[in-house]
């Protein structure tokens, strides 16, 4: 321990030797690389949860019909003769829930674009604590493939939906047992990323760089820090008490009394369903904020970058943001409406819940006012950071009902939901990662994505996320209850609206193909990008301004030193549109 | 000191006054403390909702838990002055005192055995009812815990203290943090000793 302490100090070293393969690519303590580990990994969750989703699309548009070609390819158990069985589709909606939020989305924004970009925008040679931040991204590999693992035990993957509610989860098959295993790996990871991350913003900022001058995308960074430290902990310990339940026997979410299948369980009973919905949400409501904010960093930076023009109201960002932060810890209820609870306490929460939407509407509209007056280079991550703005926005707007007990109620089970948080998240965070990716590539690589690739799969992508997601509004609206394996076809008051259930199915297939574009730009920029300047964007932030593209080990040649705000674009009186945080006052 | 290493791993950073391992451990006790927090609130919702719940005594043995919790805040004393000697550069005495403490936990591991093969013999199991459930989950998730904090603990009495010859203040830093996990335990202890045992 003590000489790899010694040897973890040198490797920091501005004159370090030449490293292993191994050291240097895979078990790195390099933030960016890490970063990068992140990255790919998640990526190609996110892909793999897509194709997920595009099995259960066709399940959606044609019930009980057989998949061509590939359908067959699932096995007798999960798909005879190619027609998917009630629970394989179970079986697909859990898991393309869970890995799109904890093994896709999240790592992306956090673990991906948190630990390349935060260090270096704080002017910080590494993350504090180098070690723990690798082995943070080895625990969420290890989680990924426990998940991965969990389709081929015996009954197959959890089929509980990602929310696991009990106590259909606490009689499900082992696919859930396994469910648990992953999920405790993956909150060990997201700890011991967090602990990482706020103690760099904290202690690592370079001189000069107050909190105030830290550009908002380390404020997101910090806060879904905390985030993640506070809200995963009480998961954990339903894990384990789920746990306790499948492995040894206990009752802590099951009732006395309870029947399944016409018998009733041999359980002692005294536990309580509603315990486990209430430690998921205390969670989960967080977490939605986790996957929202690092993506308002991204489109932060990205705005005032390509506006020229600082962030409007930077300032009550930051305020509400802390605030949006702190009130995520006490909404978590509006997700419970339907369970039955009393109205004193459903008044509480769609208070808070009301409350909360206030600070959200402020980042929004300000970043929304930042456009004002620019001289807006639209190029490719400003398209989607400006896609990023309206298609949160109908995401945010559409959850106001679903946060007052009264709308919720007849809206909660159906496709509604399903839209809403989906806007949210797929054309929401998922587009401003795609921004983050096209803006922050020229840095992690040292050449720039291809600007006409990349409108080829702007465009499309924009057309075809609202053609999957603007549909599920009318069926949902419609009564088509979400959660069904044949898509409400078995319902007769459904039967106006089911053709919808094509045109998102389409569309989601046609998403898919508007990708290649942009897996094209991503391995062929590698290679034959236009070669990127340090500063590929004439940004202010120092990780454009004081690192090479890419950076070198250890960051930077000396810590910068920082002088002025994070958006000191096009200031009166200075030579160039751009006055970089680090130049002399 | 090369410009690129990473900063405040032993000094305080000026202005918050701390190292980045004393923020760590901070941290990690923060994340803790919502871990059991959730648990104490599922032991409270349970039972609120428990037409009748077991008074503790009914099924655990209350003088060896005494006897644990002694030995518990034994083992924090040990501790303070563990860290107390390496500050007085008293290396000997720290060893002294460490291995005390790592001691004290392995007494208090024995005696949960023995209290846990007691509740196994009566045929107290988990699945025998929710006060049974709990009161093993979290004694169980406590005593994880104690296991993890004393092989932490003994980490440093053994190879890791060949850091004291180097950097003695760093030495002492990790100690005063492992310290602060170990004190965090042994607080987690102070209050399931009432709420299982007593009421």
């Amino acid at each position: 321990m003590v000489v790899t302490e010694l040897e973890a100090a040198d490797e920091h070293g501005s004159h370090h030797e030449a490293q292993s393969f191994w050291r240097t690519y895979v078990f790195s303590t390099d933030h960016k690389t890490i970063g990068i580990q992140y990255a790919v990994t998640a990526l190609l969750f996110l892909f793999f949860g897509f194709c997920l989703m595009m099995l259960m699309r066709w399940q959606l548009a044609f019930p009980g019909r057989a998949l061509p070609l590939i359908g067959r390819l699932f096995g007798e158990a999960r798909m005879p003769g190619g027609t998917m069985l009630p629970t394989f589709y179970n079986e697909l909606g859990a898991m393309h829930g869970t890995i799109m939020v904890f093994l896709g989305i999240v790592p992306l924004a956090v673990g991906g674009f948190g630990n390349f970009v935060l260090p270096l925008q704080i002017g910080a040679p590494d993350m504090s604590f180098p070690r723990i931040n690798m082995a943070s991204y080895w625990f969420f590999f290890l989680g990924g493939v426990t998940m991965l693992a969990s389709f081929f035990v015996p009954g197959g993957a959890a089929q509980s939906g990602w929310t696991s509610y009990t106590p259909l989860a606490d009689i499900a098959g082992s696919g859930q047992t396994v469910w648990i295993l992953g999920m405790v790996f993956l909150i060990t990871s997201s700890l011991l990323g967090a602990v990482n991350f706020i103690t760099t913003t904290i202690q690592l900022r370079a001189k000069g760089l107050t909190f105030f001058r830290c550009p908002f995308f380390v404020w997101t960074q910090f806060v879904t820090a905390f985030l993640l430290l506070l809200a995963f902990p009480p998961l954990e310990a339903a894990a384990v008490l789920q746990f306790m339940d499948r492995v040894a026997g206990t009752s802590f979410f099951l009732p006395t009394g309870l029947v399944v299948s016409g018998q009733a369980l041999a359980v002692s009973g005294g536990g309580n369903p509603l315990l486990w919905q209430h430690l998921f949400w205390f969670l989960a409501h967080p977490e939605v904020y986790v996957l929202i904010l690092p993506a308002m960093g991204i489109v932060a930076e990205i705005i005032a970058n390509n506006t020229r023009k600082p962030l409007f109201g930077y300032r009550t960002m930051v305020y509400s943001l802390i605030f949006l932060g702190f009130m995520s810890f006490i909404v978590w209820a509006h997700h419970m409406f339907m369970t039955g609870m009393g109205t004193t306490m459903a008044a509480f929460f769609q208070t808070t819940t009301m409350i909360i939407s206030i600070p959200s509407v402020a980042i929004l509209t300000s970043l929304v006012i930042s456009l004002w007056g620019g001289s807006i280079r639209f190029n490719t991550p400003m398209l989607f950071a400006l896609a990023f703005l309206p298609m949160f926005g109908i995401g945010g707007l559409t959850g106001l009902p679903l946060g007052l007990n009264i709308t919720d109620i007849p809206l909660h089970d159906t496709y509604y939901v399903i839209g809403h948080f989906h806007y949210v998240v797929a054309p929401g965070t998922i587009f401003a990662l795609f921004a983050g990716i096209y803006y922050w590539y020229p840095k992690a690589t040292g050449r720039s994505m291809s600007e006409t690739l990349g409108k080829w799969h702007f465009w499309p992508s924009l057309i075809f996320m609202n053609g999957v997601f603007m549909p599920m509004f009318i069926t949902g609206m419609a009564g088509m209850s979400r959660r069904l394996a044949d898509g409400g076809a078995s319902y007769a008051f459904t039967k106006p609206v089911t053709h919808y259930n094509q045109w998102s199915s389409f569309s989601a297939w046609a998403l898919a193909l508007a990708q290649i574009p942009f897996i094209i730009n991503f391995f062929w920029s590698l290679k034959h990008g236009a070669k990127a300047e340090a500063n590929a964007w004439q940004a202010t932030t120092l990780e454009w301004t004081d690192a090479g593209s890419p950076p070198g080990h250890g960051n930077f040649k000396t810590i910068p030193t920082v002088y002025r705000g994070p958006y000191e674009y096009s200031v009166p009186g200075a030579a160039k549109d751009f006055v970089p945080q680090s130049e002399r006052a | 000191m090369s410009d690129m290493e990473i900063p405040y791993t032993v000094a305080a950073r000026p202005d918050t006054g701390l190292n980045n391992g004393k923020i760590g451990i901070w941290l990690f006790l923060a994340s803790e403390v919502m871990l059991f927090g959730a648990l104490f609130a599922t032991y409270i919702l349970l039972r609120v909702g428990a037409a009748e719940w077991p008074h503790g005594a009914h099924y655990l043995n209350i003088p060896l838990a005494t006897l644990n919790t002694i030995v518990l805040i034994s083992s924090s004393v040990t501790m303070v002055m563990a860290w107390a000697s390496l500050k007085r550069d008293d290396f000997g005495k720290f060893r002294l005192y460490m291995a005390s403490t790592v001691l004290f936990g392995a007494v208090f591991l024995v005696v949960k055995y023995f209290e846990y093969s007691a509740k196994f013999h009566h045929g107290y199991y988990p699945r025998t009812n929710t006060f049974l459930a709990i009161y093993f989950t979290m004694t169980g998730l406590h005593m994880l815990h104690v296991m993890g904090g004393m092989a932490v603990n003994a980490y440093f009495w053994g190879p890791g203290a060949k850091l004291w010859k180097t950097d003695k203040e760093h030495f002492t830093n990790r100690v005063e943090n492992s310290g602060l996990f170990w004190h965090f335990v042994d607080l987690v202890w102070i209050f399931l000793f009432p709420v299982l045992y007593l009421l």
